[in-house]
């Protein structure tokens, strides 16, 4: 599967690039539209000294950790959100006639690097406000897991945007807000969200687990609203479950899946 | 309904061909009120015409109903999460910009429910996908202005879009947050001027964007630069009055301004409502100046030069 | 090769009050031998599609038994992907992007074809369906009839026990229909391979089909030789009539 994968996300590499140019300006495009985030938080800062209990370069490091996560996701497995376009234009049925996961073929349709210009961005926050907080050695072993399990919870509602894609043909929007919005949520500390929403993200769309629950591990601050300890580790239980949850609502998607036209 | 052919009388190409579709709008017969039958092809009175296109725009996108409806839910969810940033910050800093929290709230969803209509992610025209396939020849062609057709097209457009995206969001916004709102009837009017206002700005600024893919092959890059400049210069990020010193006196100056933050003042009654009016009217005439040059220049460029 | 057991395939379509449901096929019963060349009728949203989508494993039927080559294409769909070929005639199944010669190479990886075989085969279906002259070209670059045997040639590169083919000549100019006629004849002829062809040009059927089967409103309405469905309405002379006249009965 991984070699299908990187077979066709090559092909469509080497395809895009006989438009250097094209992909230079997608590239500088993505790092600013993404830096625009970064601006917004810049402006806050300029009239805070902290935003939800949490002070500049703590709100950076969520912001990194969220967008190296998301920007990775949107990159490996991004293009499934154009589900619905496929299937108005019939080349999903062309996948499904193929001897490989309509997935792969999803995910590396029209592959490019130019997202790689948004995970430089979040890289780049992150790689600023790691010194600048010094969380101690002991406790930095969960940056890196944490990137990863926040890629496999973005990549899992990517997927499930995708299946409802095929409930919602017609409105592929609607994947946006969960997908878009998981990124922008968990952007900021949730802790300048209601209980209620917090709840939500915890506990039925695990998006706390993107990066909250291991950074205030990694940061060492009390859980503002006292849920328990032990949730700051369980970040991969949690991104597997979403990733089971999302591999059966695609199956059951591709099931239901009535293909239009003649 | 669409423009009936109209046989020309100067062959596009020559150097005459745009004086003598001129022409041919004010053909006898089509001036004299009510009277057509000395030129049975001729267009419809123009002021009566527009009104015809623009509501063709506006059932044309209901047919996109549901696209429409999932954005209003997107900009639901996006205006909750942007609120809650907000007033946090306001709770950090009350009264911050001569805004209190419910200003700030309400700022929030109102810049989200801008985003339909005023179309702030860019597009919302055919146009552009008639300029990358070459259809734009046949509409530059047409005797009537391209520009004023187009810019009725997107009165449609943004009519429609008011009632299935700008709603739902405000309504949920006023629901979970409660929303100020204005008790001056002359509040209300003003602020129906400006968002008139604003989407003719937007409408301007879009159509700059769209022509330009007649001399700029890349338009995907054109279009990521027209994003940037609506979503972090019109106060879609955060409110202009947040921006720090001298940007933030350039950014209050520039016409995405009276996209965004200029109405959403009229309707908080920040501003004083003449010059707020004033400033969007001055944008929105010389982005339409603009885009007048710019047809003619794609009119010589795709007619004359052909292509 | 084919066997289609009572299947049915209904949609609701509509919203609210205007719900309803329709039945595209209805209790669809035939099978298909090994080596047969069967051509496939039926008016516009008679169910041709329908059919094809569900042999294809597109579709699931909502009843019925349906058997590919052995398989069932619903649950052993990528398995079954491997043992037939399929080409659309309205849609491409090639990378839009890619040069025709890349596009094949993907499908060598796809389909695990050994090497060797892959480029004999190639080599024979270039040859047979002239594409030396385009190997290189982006498939967007393509005529419709470069673009078809292009697409013909991807759908056999990993020599399929069955070829379902979907109004493969709608648009070809008269020179392409003609030669892709002959090839699907001697491909069926040489290689044993089985075919099931839909179309609305009963030229291809006169020229390719033993035998016919006729869809209309969703259920199987003639099964038998060309011959036979010319008995069918005597006295009329070409078999264009002879259609007409069985799909408005």
């Amino acid at each position: 599967m991984v070699r299908t994968y990187l077979l066709l996300a090559w092909t469509w590499l080497r395809a895009s690039a006989q438009y250097p140019v094209s992909f230079a300006l997608m590239t500088l495009g993505s790092f600013t539209l993404t830096g625009l985030d970064v601006a917004g938080i810049w402006i806050i800062f300029e009239h805070t000294e902290s935003l939800g209990g949490f002070g500049l370069f703590e709100v950076m490091f969520l912001y990194g950790t969220s967008g190296l996560s998301f920007a990775l996701a949107d990159m490996l497995f991004g293009n499934v959100e154009r589900l619905s376009q496929h299937v108005r234009a019939g080349s999903f049925d062309t996948m499904l006639i193929r001897p490989t996961g309509a997935f792969i073929q999803m995910a590396t349709d029209r592959f490019g690097v130019q997202r790689l210009g948004r995970i430089a961005q979040a890289a780049l926050v992150l790689g600023i406000s790691l010194p600048r907080l010094d969380p101690p050695w002991s406790r930095m072993w969960m940056v890196p897991l944490m990137v990863v399990c926040g890629l496999v919870i973005f990549t899992s509602i990517f997927a499930l945007g995708g299946a409802l894609q095929f409930l919602l043909t017609d409105a592929p929007e609607v994947a946006n807000a969960f997908t878009y919005g998981g990124s922008t949520l968990t952007q900021y500390p949730l802790s300048i969200y209601g209980g209620e929403l917090v709840k939500g993200v915890t506990f039925i769309v695990p998006l706390a687990f993107v990066n909250w629950q291991p950074a205030l591990y990694v940061l060492d601050r009390q859980d503002p609203f006292g849920l328990p300890y032990w949730l700051r580790f369980v970040a991969p239980v949690a991104a597997l479950l979403l990733a089971v949850a999302a591999a059966l609502a695609w199956r059951a998607g591709i099931r239901r899946y009535r293909s239009t036209g003649s | 309904m669409s423009y009936r052919p109209i046989r020309f009388s100067g062959a596009p190409g020559t150097p005459h061909g745009a004086a003598s579709q001129r022409r041919i709008i004010r053909c006898p017969g089509s001036a004299g009120r009510g009277k057509s039958e000395g030129c049975p092809d001729a267009p419809r009175r123009p002021p009566l015409l527009y009104l015809r296109i623009a509501g063709y725009g506006f059932r044309r996108h209901s047919a996109y109903r549901a696209a429409a409806l999932a954005g209003a839910f997107t900009n639901t969810v996006f205006g909750i999460l942007r609120a809650y940033v907000l007033i946090a910050l306001w709770q950090a800093r009350p009264g911050l910009a001569g805004y209190d929290v419910a200003d700030a709230v309400t700022f929030c969803f109102l810049s989200q429910a801008f985003i339909g209509p005023m179309q702030l992610f860019g597009g919302g025209m055919q146009l552009s996908e008639r300029v990358r396939n070459g259809d734009i020849a046949v509409d530059l062609l047409r005797p009537a202005s391209l520009q004023v057709w187009t810019l009725a097209d997107d009165l449609g457009r943004a009519g429609y879009l008011v009632l299935l995206r700008s709603l739902p969001p405000t309504v949920v916004g006023a629901v979970l947050f409660g929303l100020v709102t204005p008790e001056d009837p002359a509040t209300w009017a003003a602020f129906t001027v400006s968002c008139l206002l604003a989407v003719v700005v937007s409408f301007g600024w879009r159509y700059l964007i769209a022509l330009s893919s007649c001399w700029i092959l890349d338009e995907r890059g054109m279009q990521s630069l027209s994003i940037v400049m609506m979503m972090f210069f019109s106060g879609m990020i955060l409110p202009l009055n947040l921006y720090p010193g001298l940007l933030g006196d350039i950014v209050r100056a520039l016409p995405w301004a009276a996209i965004v933050q200029v109405p959403a003042d009229v309707y908080l009654g920040k501003h004083d409502v003449t010059r707020a009016l004033g400033f969007q009217l001055l944008w929105a005439v010389a982005l339409f100046a603009l885009g007048a040059l710019a047809t003619r220049a794609a009119r010589r460029k795709v007619v004359i030069q052909g292509g | 090769m084919i066997e289609v057991d009572r299947v049915g395939r209904s949609f609701t379509v509509g919203r609210g009050r205007a719900r309803r449901t329709v039945h595209a096929v209805r209790d669809l019963s035939f099978t298909v031998g090994a080596g047969e060349f069967v051509g496939y009728l039926g008016p516009n949203g008679a169910g041709k599609s329908t059919t094809i989508k569900m042999l294809t494993g597109i579709l699931a039927p909502t009843s019925g038994r349906v058997r590919v080559a052995g398989l069932d294409p619903t649950r052993r769909r990528t398995a079954l992907a491997r043992r037939i070929g399929v080409v659309f005639g309205q849609r491409t199944t090639l990378w839009w992007d890619l040069p025709l010669k890349d596009s094949f190479e993907l499908i060598r990886h796809l389909y695990k074809v050994d090497r060797a075989d892959f480029h004999r085969r190639l080599d024979e279906l270039a040859d047979l369906l002239d594409l030396g002259g385009f190997l290189h070209t982006p498939v967007r670059q393509l005529s419709l009839g470069q673009r078809m045997r292009g697409d013909v040639t991807a759908a056999l590169l990993h020599e399929p026990a069955v070829l379902i083919l979907d109004e493969p000549t709608i648009g070809l100019d008269v020179v392409s229909k003609v030669a892709m006629r002959a090839f699907l004849r001697r491909l069926n002829a040489e290689h044993g391979t089985t075919v099931l062809l839909t179309t609305h040009d009963l030229g291809d059927i006169e020229k390719l089909c033993r035998r016919v089967m006729l869809i209309d409103h969703g259920r199987l309405g003639f099964d038998g030789t060309v011959d036979d469905l010319r008995a069918t309405a005597p006295g009329r002379e070409s078999l264009e009539e002879v259609v007409a006249h069985l799909y408005t009965a």
